[in-house]
């Protein structure tokens, strides 16, 4: 039985604060994402904290419109920026894909922790924005009154995204890169974990998307600041082009947010049903699907633009064609499931979380999508619901369930599963409470991003508001106990979730160079046998 | 318990430009020009989106793009253009001389893509003097003596100066990886089994000439044979 | 990554090629065509760019995984251009009240 308290692996491996900053272990690079990317999520939720508080009354009562404005701004900004589209990918992305392709390392190790400091920059930049007393435009950013009108701190939050944006190529370029390049004998595309598929379609976004807001936030840069004209209809220019820049890269980037969430269920689903994924070549390529008929969807984000009807009505076809890749992950899941080995571990809980909470989500999507319903629901509550389902409802539920999955692995240690259970329950619990009822205000007419509403939907509004410290409560707890199992919790061994993976083969936590000797692949990824597989 | 291990198979001797998460230096080399590769797809996109703004705005006012096309110096465009093709042939002549061995090759060819380049942006620093002087640089000091052009004319120097200002700025990066292409063949580090980096920097070059390709006519031919009459 | 070595004979002649091209470019910019003025700056744009692609980049002698690097780039180019257009191209066709139509 291997005492990884005396072995060496790669947290004991070197010592000093030095040995982290310059590091170019990919696991190590992962933690310190970790660290960063737990410390903007916190900062988002205070601004979340300090929207819903807000909105406990129908006056604007708590913060002025103007502070209301930063207070959404913000919270957008650092939420979808600095944390959901790094989070998955910069996390456990950095962590797995080398081992579970039986790789030592990236392809490009020192580009891996670049990208970790230009995020950082990024970082830097916006939260300099942050304390100088914000950004009001909308993460959305709109012309022209980011470009022309904002007296606020536009340009120092636009830099901040511009640079973090690079962070994003480059980690999406090295994962392609390795995927390609430096999987390990044996390991053929279609043995690969559907969580390496999926951050490989994830990638694809990352590199053809992520350059088209780069260089739309540098012209909103150049026109603040040289006066330029580009996006200003009072010399010439087009606001609606700037909604079609923004959004050529926006709404791909919801896929970045998704795709890798996706990926990490179909990990659970098949270690707590024993079984292979369904359908393991379809859940494959509907990742890629995604990630390309997501790129021809934009224009449903701006069927009020202005835009010509008729590019409206193409988006919307399209628009209902990508909920179709999706829908085939969720029926395969379901149908992994049948006849399976289940158990309740804490990383199924928040499994099934997402997908029940993805498919609401998605569903109204669909509603969305449809031209004639989203004239009516458009920037209203409805469509803050319904990104929220899977940003949240999605995205954090398997974020989540990934990290405890692999929460042994990273750090040989066990976390509580009594208040893992608890916390998840709490968590799904707060989140339908917060969600829900926005559906519900939304479709009855109250806009997104204003600081005051009309009386009649105090009572929905106030349940959101609970539903959000009840939420704040759920994830303050794994926050608790995670830091508590890193010096408390037992020991943990190769495998304590008896599942098949390259990751489960090798130590807990692993040495540096992962593997001993490159492994040689014989079987697929879920081979499981009947039965449990033995616990290690 | 046994942990002193390490993944790489400790015996053979490999190149020292070899890193030890690679099996191979060939794989190492592949793995560059692949990661270069999916690099300028992504540039692809980046200049793309300042492409769509062009194509809009000259979709919308063909005729105050071609006036301010008009004052964009054709000859001195179509120089530049000619010099920059003669840096594509240096350079990959320079990836030759790599691939081949041949040192003193890497170190002439690297030094007249560098020399190319240059010239390039001398001219280009010309050309925007020029602008400058005569008022037709975006912002408050604009002039146009037509009143009805001048909002679109402006969009057109606005596109003109970020389209080849992010050029300009692509070139000078190339030019800085040129110099420590220099220095590293100076040195003697290229050679038949290892020549990756000048490779992978060529690509870069090359795609760096091929955006002007584009740019030129796109901005200083529109119209020519009207004001040509 | 290619292992061929391209011949120089080759540079030269694509250096001739678009050479040329760049004079032609230029020469038939000041012949009146209309809107194929357009057209052929732009084929002949096209045609440098993949003689430098296909030969001083070397992809003709490279892998399929390059090649689809490569097309990935510039069909996403397009994805944006067309998508895109396809709203500027067709704001005019539905009549609103009160909106001059371009």
């Amino acid at each position: 039985m291997l005492d990884t308290a005396r072995t060496r692996n790669y947290i004991n491996a070197e010592y000093g604060v030095m040995s982290w900053l310059l590091t170019r272990d990919h696991k190590r690079i992962a933690l310190l994402y970790l660290g960063s990317i737990t410390t903007f999520f916190a900062l988002g939720g205070l601004f979340a904290v300090a929207i819903r508080l807000e909105l406990l009354t129908p006056a604007g009562d708590l913060v002025q419109s103007e502070t209301y404005n930063k207070l959404f701004t913000m919270h957008g900004v650092i939420m979808v920026f600095f944390f959901l589209i790094p989070s998955i990918p910069a996390t456990l992305g950095n962590f797995l894909i080398p081992i579970m392709i039986g790789a030592k390392d990236l392809a490009f190790p020192k580009l891996n922790l670049l990208s970790w400091y230009i995020y950082m920059i990024g970082g830097t930049f916006t939260m300099w924005a942050v304390i100088s007393g914000g950004v009001d435009t909308g993460w959305t950013f709109y012309t022209p009154y980011s470009s022309a009108v904002s007296n606020t701190h536009v340009v120092a939050t636009a830099l901040g995204v511009f640079i973090t944006g690079f962070s994003s190529i480059l980690t999406g370029l090295n994962f392609i890169v390795t995927i390609h390049r430096m999987r390990a004998p044996g390991m053929t595309w279609f043995r690969m974990p559907l969580f390496v598929w999926s951050h490989y379609a994830t990638s694809l976004i990352m590199v053809l998307g992520t350059p088209v807001i780069a260089i739309t936030v540098l012209l909103v840069f150049a026109e603040r600041v040289l006066k330029l004209c580009i996006f200003d209809a009072a010399c010439g220019g087009d606001p609606v082009l700037f909604q079609h820049l923004f959004w050529f890269y926006s709404h791909p980037a919801v896929y970045i947010m998704v795709l890798p969430g996706m990926g990490v269920i179909s990990e659970l689903v098949a270690a707590f049903s024993r079984k292979n994924v369904f359908g393991y070549s379809f859940v494959a390529f509907a990742s890629l699907a995604i990630a390309v008929l997501g790129f021809l969807v934009w224009g449903h984000h701006m069927f009020v633009s202005s835009q010509s009807v008729y590019a409206g009505m193409i988006f919307s076809i399209l628009s209902f064609m990508v909920g179709i890749p999706s829908a085939v992950k969720v029926f395969n899941w379901t149908a992994t499931l049948y006849k399976g080995s289940i158990s309740w571990e804490a990383p199924m809980l928040y499994a099934f979380g997402f997908i029940g909470l993805f498919t609401i989500g998605g569903l109204t999507g669909l509603f969305l999508a449809t031209l004639g319903l989203d004239v009516h629901v458009h920037d209203t509550y409805f469509i803050v619901a319904h990104f929220h389902y899977i940003m949240v409802g999605g995205t954090i539920m398997a974020y989540l369930g990934g990290l405890h999955y692999w929460w042994p692995k990273i750090t040989g240690r066990l976390y509580p599963e009594g208040w893992a259970k608890f916390a998840a329950l709490v968590v799904f619990v707060g989140f339908n409470l917060t969600f829900f009822p926005q559906f519900i205000v939304g479709y009855l007419g109250m806009p997104r991003r204003y600081h005051a509403y009309p009386e009649e939907f105090q009572v929905l509004n106030v349940m959101s508001s609970a539903g959000a410290s009840i939420l704040g409560v759920g994830y303050l707890i794994p926050l608790v106990y995670f830091f508590w199992s890193m010096r408390y919790g037992p020991r943990s061994g190769a495998n304590p979730w008896g599942a098949k993976g390259l990751e489960w083969d090798i130590a807990s936590p692993p040495i540096t160079e992962n593997f001993v000797e490159t492994p040689v692949v014989t079987e697929g990824a879920y081979a499981y046998t009947h039965g449990r597989m033995n616990v290690v | 318990m046994s942990s002193a291990q390490t993944g790489t198979s400790a015996a053979h001797a490999h190149h020292p430009a070899q890193a030890h998460h690679f099996d191979s230096l060939e794989q190492q080399q592949e793995a560059s020009t692949l990661g270069m590769w999916v690099f300028l797809a992504n540039e692809v996109m980046f200049f793309g989106g300042l492409l769509m703004a062009y194509l809009v705005y000259r979709t919308w006012h063909p005729d105050a793009f071609a006036a301010g096309s008009a004052h964009l110096d054709i000859p001195l465009g179509a120089i530049n253009t000619a010099v920059l093709i003669f840096s594509s042939l240096t350079m990959a002549l320079a990836v030759h001389a790599a691939q081949t061995s041949w040192r003193r090759g890497q170190i002439v060819f690297i030094l007249l893509t560098i020399a190319l380049g240059t010239t390039f942006l001398v001219i280009k620093g010309f050309e925007y003097a020029d602008k400058f002087t005569h008022h037709l640089v975006p912002g408050p000091h604009f002039e146009w003596p037509d009143e009805k052009l001048r909002a679109p004319v402006q969009m057109f120097y606005s596109l003109y100066f970020a389209l080849t200002g992010l050029h300009a700025l692509h070139m000078v990066v190339g030019i800085g990886i040129m110099l420590w292409l220099l220095w590293m063949a100076r040195r003697g580090r290229f050679s038949a089994q290892y020549y990756s980096p000048v490779e992978v920097s060529g690509l870069y070059w090359h795609f760096v000439d091929i955006v002007w390709i584009f740019l030129f006519p796109l901005l200083y031919l529109i119209g020519a044979h009207v004001r040509h009459v | 990554m290619s292992e061929h070595i391209v011949p120089t004979r080759v540079y030269y002649l694509v250096f001739l090629a678009l050479m040329v091209g760049t004079a032609a470019t230029v020469w038939v910019a000041y012949l009146d065509l209309g809107f194929a003025n357009t057209a052929v700056a732009m084929g002949i744009a096209v045609t440098k760019a993949t003689l430098v692609i296909l030969y001083f980049m070397h992809v003709k002698y490279s892998s399929r995984l390059t090649w689809v690097v490569v097309a990935s780039g510039f069909i996403w180019l397009g994805i944006l251009f067309v998508l895109g257009l396809t709203d500027y191209l067709s704001r005019g066709w539905l009549p609103q009240p009160g909106v001059p139509r371009i």
